[in-house]
Formats: structure tokens, C-alpha cells, sequence
């Protein structure tokens, strides 16, 4: 080998495959068994006890699943990675492994409504409060900072709003006070921005979006930097003996990799929510192209983010290129191959028209996804964002008439076409309810 | 010559067949023994402990010093220095002394003047770097664990060798 620095389209297809070690394969074999056989006696307890490394039992680690994992881990740019069943228990895991009951943590407002209920009802429930701080202000962020505060939680494009974090800004803030900044980079996808590059602690994935790009796995993966402190004391499961694991020291036994050992031999283990092998390998198919599609979403994203910018049924388009979004600047930093293919934009005409528009529409599948390679609409306020109260919602930056759309890969001209139809029954519709359009 | 490289690190570690490790600890939660255990189970170098407290780990006998170890194995082709940094430089002139060809110093393990010995008396010299890490690194054992090794290729890697 030599020191060669491979590129990012190279590792999408390369990371964490070599040709298999046993056959010779090429592609990654998909290892579907539950459990290993142990050489002996003396190799099964060095690998409970962690003193080698191996495979043991397909919910603590499995070799497909493990190829999937160091992918990720190469394409973001960190030390290691851990996947899990879905995203949500992914970011759940982020917090297990740092934060236990009677500790506190902050997050950005404008979240994605499943992981806003996660956090202020079901870790509440736990016994860890979580305050979710309103708009873009970093120094906000600061001032909801509290002594038994463990981590900063944001996600790179906000789901629905679209709004970009400052990530660097946020880093900053959360080091300042010994904390991780936690991103959630689903939206982007490491091919548009690596939120490690810029400070990021720990990267989750809901894998089931751009990551897969079928549409057909949920799966989710905790990225982590290996870059933070987490035996300075701040953070006493990682820095203290764990009952969990024969009161071992996980900073002190293993340094860096404190947190991903952390992440897999507890939490994986006793969560359960272990991502299958053959769904690791449907998301190592999916990173070949990862790069590839990403480029041909943004194309479309931009296509069809400027025909509804100049179309009189819509009131506003929340797209972070456009020259009016507020978050152009950050975009331009952060995100500079594309914002995305994810955004929202206002209906005229109200509840009717928004109805009417999703119904006409033959092309975009009206479900309650992102980041497949086909076209996705939804109305969030009546499904996605459903759960949360007014106030909530609109904390999270909601509003009735706001349409999301993941613009996929058709042929633009055919993506046109249908919106074109919708818009048009949109108007219909608003005419027939008496509103103005 | 400090071996900055990955490439270096794996062509150190490929021809090194003795190691002898200063610091190892019989305690097993401490990453002295960690890594102890683990180059010693991989069976890929001879593995013997430095450390005057310690009779023997998992019946390895310990020796007291560098000097005693050479009295018997002779010169070792890796010295790996887990001790504190203000230690490191007297370790440093132990290994010289006994000829060592190369020094290792572990995680957190940073002095410049060890380091400025070693490089000056033609040691090759590996500076804040784990040797468990770095051997799981070439033999798909940080793989395993969904960690990033940096590997890129197309050649099949041979199996981790398992417990000897």
C-alpha cells in the first residue's frame, strides 16, 4: 500500500471492501448468520472482553454490516462507525452513549417532527430533558446551555424549513463548554457536505434517504470524528467504570475510540436495534453511486426549485440557493456542490388547493419519505409534523400551507409536466372554495 | 527516522519480529494490557513485558528492565514505550543502549527530547500512535469493528490470524 489519498468517488465504491479474505469475492458477501463459531475457549473470552477483535453475535457487529460501517465512516471523514436498524435509533444510540437520566440535552428547533418527539417525550420519559432552541441565533444555543448538559444536537439542513446550520459556529460553542456537537446529516448526505470538516463530534444518518437512494431499507448509522475529549471528565458513562461492562473504563481503555466501543458494546448491544446484513448490503450497492446522485438531484432540485419560484400559485420557495433564502451564504459554505434536493414552498389558495395539488400529481409519489431516487411530495402539517402541538409546530417552522417536495432523478421535463398539472388543479380547487389565488 | 506514514508504519511492523513492551500491566482494564494481550494472541512477533512490579502476564514472564531483557532475547526489533512522558526519555536511553532498532511511543506518550534521542542515535521512531491499533489496521481487525482502517484495494488481505 502506499500513502496515496484516495478520492471521494474512489472510497464510495471502495471503502470497506477489499476482496472478501476467505473467497476472494469482490463484491461483499452478504453474511447471513446470527452468531460466529469461537476457535477456542481462550479466543471466545478475548473477544468478550474486548481484547481482540472478531465477530461474535450478528447484533453487536457482522462483517457486511461492518463493510457498510467503515464506508460510512470513510466517506464522512471519521474514525469509525456504528449502524443501527433506523435513524432514529441511531441518534437515540448518540444520546445512550453520552447521556443518562437527570442530564440534559440542547438541540436546534427545526427538526425533523419524529426526532422532536424522540427527544422531548421519550427521553423525557427516560429522564432527559431536552430544550429546543428557536431559530438560527448559535448565541441562543449558548444560553440554553446547562451544567448538566451533554451534547448540541442539529441537523445540517433542517427538515422540512431547509434551513443550514452554521456547524462551524455551533462547534465552536459546544467545545467551548466540553460538549459534542451531534449533526444529523441525512439532507445533505456526505457527498454534499462532511459535517466532521467543520467541527462535527458525531454524524447520524437516517440511511434509509440519500445513503441507500432505492427507497427500499430503513437503517441508520452514528458516525463518530475520534477527534473529542470524552475522558476529560464531562461525560462520566465514557469516563467512569460502566457497570455495563465489568466496570471497565471505555476513555481510558480505548482512547479515541472510547465512544464507538461505547456506542456498539452497550448500546447496540442492549438497545437491539441492529441494522440486518442484508440491508447493509442493499446500502453498500447504494454508496457506489452515492456521488453520482447526489449531483443529478441537486440538477433537478435547482430545475424545479426556480420553475416554482416564478409561478403565481406559489407564495414562497424555501430553497437555501436561491438568492433570497437567508441561508445563501451558508449554503455557499457549507453545501457548495448543492443545497440539496429536499425544500418546501407555500400553496395559495389554502388547505383546498394544497389537497387538490398533492392528489393531482401522477408522477410525484405523495408518501412520507425523502431522499429516494423517485420524486416525493407531502404536506407536512397533516402528516409528517401531525403529532406536534400549534406551538411546536411552529417552532419547528411548519406552517399550513408548506409543501415538501424530494425532487429524484426523472427526467426533469417530466417533473415540470406534473407540477404543472397540479398547479393548475390547485387553482381549480382554490376557485371552487372561494379563495383567492 | 520518524516514521510519519502509514506505509511506514506497515513496513515497520512487517518486519519486526520482536517487541518488547515497557509499562505492560498485568491489570486487565488497563490498555497496557490490552494491547499486550492483543499482539501477544496475534502471535505475529514475540512479545515479552518490561515491568519491574510484574512477575508475569497470563504467565508471560515480566522482566524488570530493558538490560535483562537483552540479557536474554538480545536486542529487540521494537521498544513500545507505555509509560508517562516524563519517562520516556530514560526509556529512550535504555533502547539505545541495548540496540534497539526501533522506539514506539503509545497514545499520549510525547517528548521531544525521547524523541530527538532516538531519531539522532538512527532508531527508526513511531511518535503518538497505537501499535494494537495500527497492527488491527493492516490485518482487517479495525474492519471487523466498523472502523476506519484507510485501506483501499483491490488484493485480497489474508485472514487475521486468530489466537496461537
Amino acid at each position: 500500500m502506499n500513502d496515496h489519498s484516495f478520492g471521494f468517488r474512489t472510497r464510495a465504491l471502495h471503502a470497506g471492501t477489499p476482496p472478501d479474505p476467505t473467497t476472494g469475492a469482490r463484491a461483499m458477501p452478504i453474511y447471513l448468520t446470527s452468531s460466529f463459531v469461537f476457535d477456542s475457549t481462550e479466543h471466545a473470552a478475548e473477544l468478550f472482553a474486548l481484547r481482540t477483535y472478531g465477530n461474535i453475535y450478528s447484533r453487536i457487529g457482522n462483517p457486511t454490516v461492518a463493510a457498510f460501517e467503515e464506508r460510512m465512516a470513510s466517506l464522512e471523514g471519521g474514525l469509525g462507525a456504528v449502524a443501527f436498524a433506523s435513524g432514529l435509533a441511531a441518534q437515540l444510540a448518540a444520546v445512550l452513549c453520552v447521556a443518562e437520566s437527570g442530564d440534559h440535552i440542547v438541540a436546534t428547533a427545526s427538526l425533523y417532527g419524529g426526532t422532536v418527539t424522540q427527544f422531548t417525550v421519550t427521553l423525557k420519559r427516560m429522564g432527559i430533558a431536552c430544550t429546543l432552541v428557536p431559530g438560527d441565533d448559535p448565541r441562543a444555543i449558548e444560553a440554553a446551555i446547562l451544567p448538566n448538559t451533554k451534547l448540541v444536537y442539529t441537523e445540517t439542513i433542517g427538515n422540512p424549513t431547509g434551513n443550514v446550520a452554521d456547524l462551524e459556529a455551533l462547534a465552536n460553542i459546544a467545545h467551548a463548554h466540553g460538549l459534542p456537537l451531534v449533526v444529523d446529516n441525512t439532507f445533505a448526505s456526505p457527498a454534499l457536505c462532511r459535517p466532521i470538516e467543520f467541527g462535527a463530534d458525531i454524524v447520524t444518518h437516517s440511511a434509509t434517504k440519500f445513503i441507500g437512494g432505492h427507497g427500499t431499507v430503513i437503517a441508520g448509522v452514528l458516525v463518530e470524528s475520534g477527534k473529542f475529549p470524552w475522558g476529560a471528565g464531562k461525560h462520566p458513562l465514557l469516563s467512569q467504570p460502566s457497570p455495563g461492562y465489568h466496570d471497565m473504563n471505555f476513555a481510558e481503555t480505548f482512547g479515541e475510540y472510547a465512544l464507538l466501543m461505547r456506542a456498539r458494546v452497550e448500546v447496540l448491544r442492549d438497545v437491539g436495534a441492529a441494522l440486518s446484513p442484508m440491508n447493509a448490503f442493499m446500502l453498500l450497492q447504494g454508496l457506489e453511486t452515492l456521488p453520482l446522485r447526489m449531483a443529478a438531484h441537486v440538477e433537478n432540485a435547482r430545475i424545479v426549485a426556480n420553475f416554482l419560484r416564478g409561478r403565481d400559485e406559489v407564495s414562497w420557495v424555501k430553497y437555501a440557493e436561491l438568492a433570497n433564502s437567508p441561508y445563501r451564504t451558508l449554503a455557499a459554505k457549507y453545501l457548495p456542490l448543492g443545497a440539496g434536493a429536499i425544500f418546501t414552498f407555500g400553496l395559495r389558495g389554502g388547505r383546498e388547493a394544497g389537497r387538490a395539488f398533492i392528489e393531482a400529481l401522477e408522477l410525484w409519489s405523495h408518501l412520507a419519505n425523502v431522499g429516494d431516487g423517485k420524486s416525493l411530495v407531502i404536506h407536512p402539517a397533516s402528516t409528517t409534523h401531525q403529532q406536534l402541538g400549534d406551538e411546536e409546530m411552529l417552532v419547528s417552522g411548519v406552517s399550513p400551507d408548506m409543501v415538501r417536495l424530494s425532487v429524484g432523478r426523472e427526467d426533469p421535463s417530466d417533473l415540470l409536466w406534473d407540477l404543472e398539472n397540479g398547479l393548475r388543479a390547485a387553482t381549480a380547487a382554490a376557485a371552487k372554495s372561494g379563495a383567492t389565488v | 527516522m520518524i516514521l510519519e506514514t502509514v506505509a511506514q508504519r506497515r513496513a515497520l511492523l512487517a518486519r519486526s519480529h520482536t517487541l518488547a513492551m515497557v509499562g505492560a500491566s498485568p491489570t486487565t482494564t488497563r490498555p497496557s494490557y490490552f494491547v499486550f494481550s492483543y499482539l501477544r494472541t496475534k502471535g505475529r512477533m514475540h512479545i515479552a513485558a518490561i515491568n519491574p512490579n510484574a512477575h508475569d502476564i497470563d504467565g508471560v514472564v515480566a522482566f524488570p528492565s530493558l538490560a535483562a531483557y537483552a540479557a536474554v532475547h538480545g536486542a529487540p526489533d521494537i521498544v513500545d514505550v507505555f509509560r508517562r512522558s516524563s519517562e520516556a526519555a530514560a526509556v529512550t536511553r535504555e533502547a539505545i543502549a541495548i540496540g534497539a532498532k526501533a522506539i514506539w511511543y503509545q497514545y499520549g506518550v510525547i517528548d521531544d527530547v525521547a524523541i530527538a534521542l532516538a531519531d539522532a542515535a538512527g532508531l527508526d521512531v513511531v511518535v503518538d500512535r497505537c501499535i494494537k491499533v495500527e497492527t488491527a489496521r493492516f490485518d482487517g481487525g479495525l474492519s471487523v469493528g466498523g472502523l476506519n482502517s484507510g485501506l483501499i484495494t483491490s488484493k485480497r488481505i489474508a485472514p487475521p490470524s486468530r489466537s496461537n
